[in-house]
């Protein structure tokens, strides 16, 4: 117990949970909008998310970035971080929707039990988790630091670096981007529609099976992109860096209410706060501890989270 | 097409005759499967021969324990639709108990036994009693926590040895004259087939008594049989109890032969293998459970080449069984008979 460093370095700390918390937040969106469409956990998203971040290592290798190069230049780490967020959240994209198609389409429309869409989900996340490291031979993957980490300035304990500020900007950016496409675009509306009533959206036209193809997409980009700024500021992965990330990320998603995509970012932001604090004042080592209590307590006490869910009828 | 396949079903022919039999075949039938089973290990048979790990080690693991293991999840997955994803946990506090009582003090192998269950007994309704209350797929992420949570705990105590765990554990006291040593596993898979026939006694009991109907009525519908008067929480809880205490056996056991463990060997990975087992034999049929166990224990061994593989096919095989036969290789009869009448 540790009260001291939460103390002296509290803005530091502060300003590290919003940074983990914007990249939770990309992932987190993805359980959030399958869930509203689908009222299933996708346990498969967590390897989605690892997808992202194995093909930003493949764009370097390809470019011939090596871990001893020097940091690239503003101009050209502009270039090398647009080719890589674009690989990545097609990547991801693409990943989510042959997830959808092999091991979810098959089940919903035999309308099966939710016990047989969670089992089929979770072998396809291990198959994919497995596969990975079989291919990375269980490595820790390095990934080139592509930018100078130099602080630009510092406020109080606060190191404030180039690549933290483009995690929040970036995330940001996505965040609107998203909220455009959710309220006033068609797929949003075929999204918030099926989320409400899937039969009665169904039989107003809506094709169901490609709104939830692109529910995955959407939500697979997202993941990709959140990879993209998570490789940039870890500067490492490894074949299972899904699980706790995905496990951060859902536990987000219900503190903030599942199914809500505001309720998303709320709870993103508090969790990555909560993580940063708990580890200073615990030890690391108890961080992921903590996130599984945190949802195990929210789960009990509040089950709606902090914004209820919004997207969707109340639980059934 | 359907009538040939029910005339030549062998699962149905045997049910058919398993119902007509007098006890006294029945009696018969199961001594000679008992003492077949308890025989295996002289079977020197190239066939069926192990090439890399001697036949007697792979008898007691991994197909006895995942036997045992699939037994007891399938006790909370099968009978009662609850998914449970950290299995591995009542397997480790077994392990553990065995371990550092079995170190620490000097207690009877089978008291250290008795009190492995115990404990993951009391594990299974601490995490039970608030997580039973939630629905199924929050369910399924709570028991992947706890899983977790007790692999992340055993790192981090150093008093349980940390992440080198603990070594020296001592192996059971003698039965019937028959030693437990490093040389000859053959007491071990003796030991465990006689638990594993203990709990499938103790599991087809009640099965065929009121909690068996409970747990079915709730894995069908789980409001409908609170409606009907089902006690659905608290049949839930027994199910996750039971459910834990075999696995708490099984890790007791486990630790007793291998001598040391650590908190490595009790990852999701082996949660999500036993879970593979209960889903390709048929969730919820006690007999598909232990051929899927056997099954899926034994092929990688057979064939090394699978070893490396095994988790990534697992993995596809649990996408594949969902989609194309949601109920196992070997369903159970019940549910079929039914959704033939609709």
């Amino acid at each position: 117990m540790e009260f001291s460093i939460l103390v002296s370095e509290f803005a530091s700390l502060t300003f590290d949970g919003i940074v983990v918390g914007a990249i939770y937040a990309l992932v987190a969106l993805g359980y959030t909008l399958v869930y509203g469409v689908l009222r299933l956990i996708n346990f498969a998203h967590s390897e989605i998310f690892m997808i992202g971040t194995m093909t930003c290592y493949a764009v370097t290798l390809v470019l011939g970035i090596a871990t001893d190069t020097d940091p690239l230049t503003l101009a050209s780490f502009t270039l090398v971080f647009l080719l890589i967020i674009l690989a990545a959240s097609l990547a991801s994209g693409v990943s989510a929707v042959i997830l959808e198609f092999v091991a979810y389409r098959r089940l919903r429309i035999m309308r099966a039990s939710r016990l047989s869409s969670l089992i089929s989900a979770i072998g396809a996340s291990f198959f994919l988790t497995e596969l990975f490291r079989i291919i990375t031979e269980s490595r820790n993957i390095a990934f080139p630091r592509l930018v100078d980490k130099e602080p630009i300035f510092v406020i109080s304990s606060a190191y404030v670096t180039f690549d933290k500020v483009l995690v929040l900007i970036g995330a940001t950016a996505l965040f609107f981007l998203l909220n455009r496409v959710i309220n006033h675009s068609k797929l949003g509306l075929g999204i918030r529609a099926v989320s409400q009533d899937e039969t009665t959206s169904v039989l107003m036209g809506v094709n169901a099976s490609r709104v939830v193809s692109l529910t995955f997409l959407l939500g697979g980009i997202l993941a990709g992109a959140g990879s993209a700024f998570y490789m940039v500021f870890y500067e490492t992965t490894k074949a299972n860096v899904g699980f706790l990330v995905g496990i951060s990320a859902f536990t987000a998603a219900v503190l903030g209410g599942i199914g809500n995509v505001r309720g998303a970012l709320l709870g993103s932001f508090t969790l990555g706060l909560i993580q940063q604090y708990s580890s200073a004042v615990l030890g690391y080592n108890w961080r992921d501890v903590v996130t599984f209590v945190i949802l195990v307590l929210v789960l009990l006490v509040k089950p709606t989270g902090l914004l209820g869910e919004a997207l969707q009828r109340a639980r059934v | 097409m359907k009538k040939i396949l029910v005339l030549f079903n062998p699962r149905d022919r045997f049910g058919d005759w398993w119902d007509r039999a007098t006890s006294l075949q029945r009696g018969m039938f199961r001594l000679v499967l008992i003492g077949l089973f308890f025989a295996l290990p002289f079977i020197n048979n190239p066939v069926i021969d192990t090439p890399e790990t001697s036949f007697e080690s792979v008898l007691f693991y991994p197909l006895v324990m995942f036997a045992i293991m699939a037994v007891g999840l399938n006790v909370v997955v099968g009978k009662s639709g609850i998914l449970d994803l950290g299995y591995v946990a009542f397997f480790a506090i077994g392990a553990y108990t065995q371990a550092v009582f079995g170190i620490f003090t000097d207690l009877n192998f089978w008291l250290v036994l008795l009190l492995g269950m115990g404990f993951a007994m009391l594990a299974g309704i601490l995490l039970g009693v608030p997580a039973l209350r939630l629905r199924g797929d929050y369910l399924a992420i709570i028991t992947l926590g706890f899983g977790e949570i007790v692999r992340i705990i055993a790192v981090n105590t150093e008093a349980i040895g940390g992440a080198a765990g603990l070594t020296g554990i001592p192996s059971p006291p003698p039965i019937l004259g028959m030693e437990f040593s490093v040389q000859d596993l053959r007491p071990y898979y003796w030991l465990s087939l006689t638990i594993l026939l203990l709990v499938l006694w103790g599991i087809v009991r009640l099965s065929h008594r009121k909690p068996g109907r409970a747990w079915e009525a709730i894995r069908e519908d789980e409001d409908v049989a609170a409606f009907m008067g089902v006690q659905t929480f608290r049949y839930k809880l027994w199910a996750f109890v039971i459910g834990g205490a075999i696995g708490g056996a099984a890790g007791v056991i486990y630790a007793s032969q291998i001598l040391s463990i650590e908190p490595k060997m009790f990852e999701l990975n082996l949660s999500i293998m036993i879970l593979a087992c209960v889903v390709f034999g048929g969730m919820g049929n006690i007999w598909g459970v232990i051929f899927g166990a056997v099954l899926l224990g034994y092929l990688p061994e057979k064939l090394r080449f699978l070893t490396d593989y095994r988790i990534l096919i697992f993995g596809i095989l649990m996408v594949v069984m969902m989609n194309l036969r949601p109920n196992g290789l070997i369903p159970r009869k019940k549910r079929e008979v039914i959704l033939e009448k609709i």
